[in-house]
C-alpha cells in the first residue's frame, strides 16, 4: 500500500510526513553503512582519499571503516585480487553478517583489470562472491566511489521487505555461506562458484 | 495503595523501564520476522582476517610476573591495617603510635630486600 508521489508532496507542503515502514527501514540501513577496513592496492589510495576531507564519504554515514567483518556491511573490494589472496576475500565475505554488500571497485576487481593475462591474478572477484555495484577506472576517481557509493544506496532504497524481489539476507532459504576456494596445483579451486558467475561458454 | 506519598514515583519507575524496554521488545519482534537467522560454518568461524585459525588461543603466561602480584599483595593488606589507624589517630597514645611504626617499618625491610634483590627492575 503505497502512498501517491503527488499526494504526499501535498502533504509535505502542509507540514505532515508520510512513510511506510519499508521506506523508514531502507532509510535507516541506507544511510549507515558502515564499510570494512578492505583496501588491497591502488584503488584503496582513491578510497582512502574518498574518505578524507576533500571528497568526505562521511557526509553519506559511512565514515565508520569498521576492521572486523562482523560489524561491518560493505566490502569495497579495491585492488587487484590475487589467487593467493582469493580464499581470504571469500572467508571475510562469508563471516560478515547479513545484510552484507560488495562494491568492485576498479578494473581488477571486475575482471582482472590491466594485469589480466598475469598467472596469478584473479580475473575478477564476482567469481565467487555477488557483487552489487561495479565501478569501472584505474583507478575510478573518488567521485566515482561516490557515486557507486550512492547507486548502492539507490539499491537498498528498492529493496522490499517481503514478497519475491526479496533480498538474500531476509530469505532463509536464500545462498548463505559462499563456498571458499582451494589451492589446487594450477588454480584455485573450483575457478568459480556455480550461482554466482555464469561461466561463459566458447561456441566454436 | 494509591493515596500513598510514592505513588507517583512507582508510576515513573514503571514508564522509565518501560520507555528503555519497548523499544528492545520491539527490535525483538522485528527481528522474529525480518532477520531470519542464516548461520553456517564459515560466517561462525574465528576471524583470523581471513585466514583458518588452527589450534588454541591459549599463551603462555610469563611466570615472571608473579613477584609482581606478591608485592602488591602484601602493601595491599599493609594499607588495609593502616586505615583505622588514620581514621583513630587523633585518640591515639604514643605508645600505639609507636606500635604501628614497628609494622610499617617490617613491611619496608621487606621493600628493601626485595630492592637489594634487584625484583623491581624491569628486565
Amino acid at each position: 500500500m503505497a502512498v501517491d508521489q503527488e499526494l504526499k508532496i501535498e502533504l509535505g507542503k502542509q507540514g505532515i510526513f508520510v512513510t511506510t515502514i519499508q521506506e523508514l527501514y531502507n532509510w535507516g540501513r541506507r544511510s549507515s553503512v558502515w564499510p570494512m577496513q578492505f583496501g588491497l592496492a591502488c584503488c584503496a589510495i582513491e578510497m582512502i582519499a574518498t574518505t578524507m576531507a576533500r571528497y568526505d564519504m562521511a557526509r553519506f554515514g559511512a565514515e565508520v571503516f569498521r576492521p572486523s567483518p562482523r560489524q561491518a556491511d560493505l566490502m569495497i573490494v579495491s585492488g587487484t585480487v590475487t589467487k593467493k589472496m582469493a580464499p581470504q576475500v571469500v572467508r571475510l565475505y562469508n563471516q560478515m553478517a547479513e545484510p552484507r554488500y560488495v562494491i568492485a571497485m576498479g578494473a581488477c576487481a571486475i575482471s582482472g583489470g590491466p594485469f589480466k593475462q598475469g598467472y596469478n591474478v584473479l580475473k575478477g572477484i564476482d567469481r565467487y562472491i555477488p557483487v552489487d555495484v561495479h565501478i569501472p577506472g584505474c583507478p575510478p576517481r573518488p567521485e566515482a566511489l561516490l557515486q557507486a557509493f550512492i547507486t548502492l544506496q539507490k539499491k537498498i532504497d528498492a529493496q522490499p521487505l517481503t514478497g519475491e524481489g526479496r533480498p538474500r539476507f531476509l530469505d532463509p532459504n536464500a545462498q548463505g555461506e559462499f563456498p571458499v576456494p582451494e589451492q589446487a596445483e594450477h588454480d584455485l579451486a573450483p575457478t568459480s562458484n556455480h550461482g554466482v558467475w555464469p561461466v561463459p561458454i566458447t561456441i566454436l | 495503595m494509591v493515596s500513598s506519598p510514592y505513588f507517583s514515583l512507582a508510576v515513573l519507575f514503571v514508564a522509565a523501564l518501560g520507555f528503555g524496554l519497548a523499544p528492545l521488545g520491539l527490535a525483538w519482534l522485528w527481528a522474529r520476522v525480518f532477520a531470519p537467522p542464516k548461520p553456517n560454518a564459515t560466517k561462525n568461524a574465528i576471524y583470523e582476517c581471513g585466514l583458518e585459525s588452527k589450534g588454541d588461543a591459549w599463551v603462555q603466561f610469563r611466570s615472571a610476573y608473579y613477584l609482581y602480584g606478591i608485592i602488591f599483595l602484601i602493601f595491599d593488606v599493609e594499607a588495609v591495617f593502616l586505615l583505622p589507624f588514620a581514621v583513630a589517630f587523633t585518640g591515639l597514645s604514643a605508645a600505639a603510635c609507636i606500635a604501628m611504626l614497628v609494622f610499617v617499618l617490617l613491611l619496608i625491610e621487606g621493600l628493601a630486600w626485595a630492592w637489594a634483590k634487584g625484583v623491581l627492575t624491569w628486565a
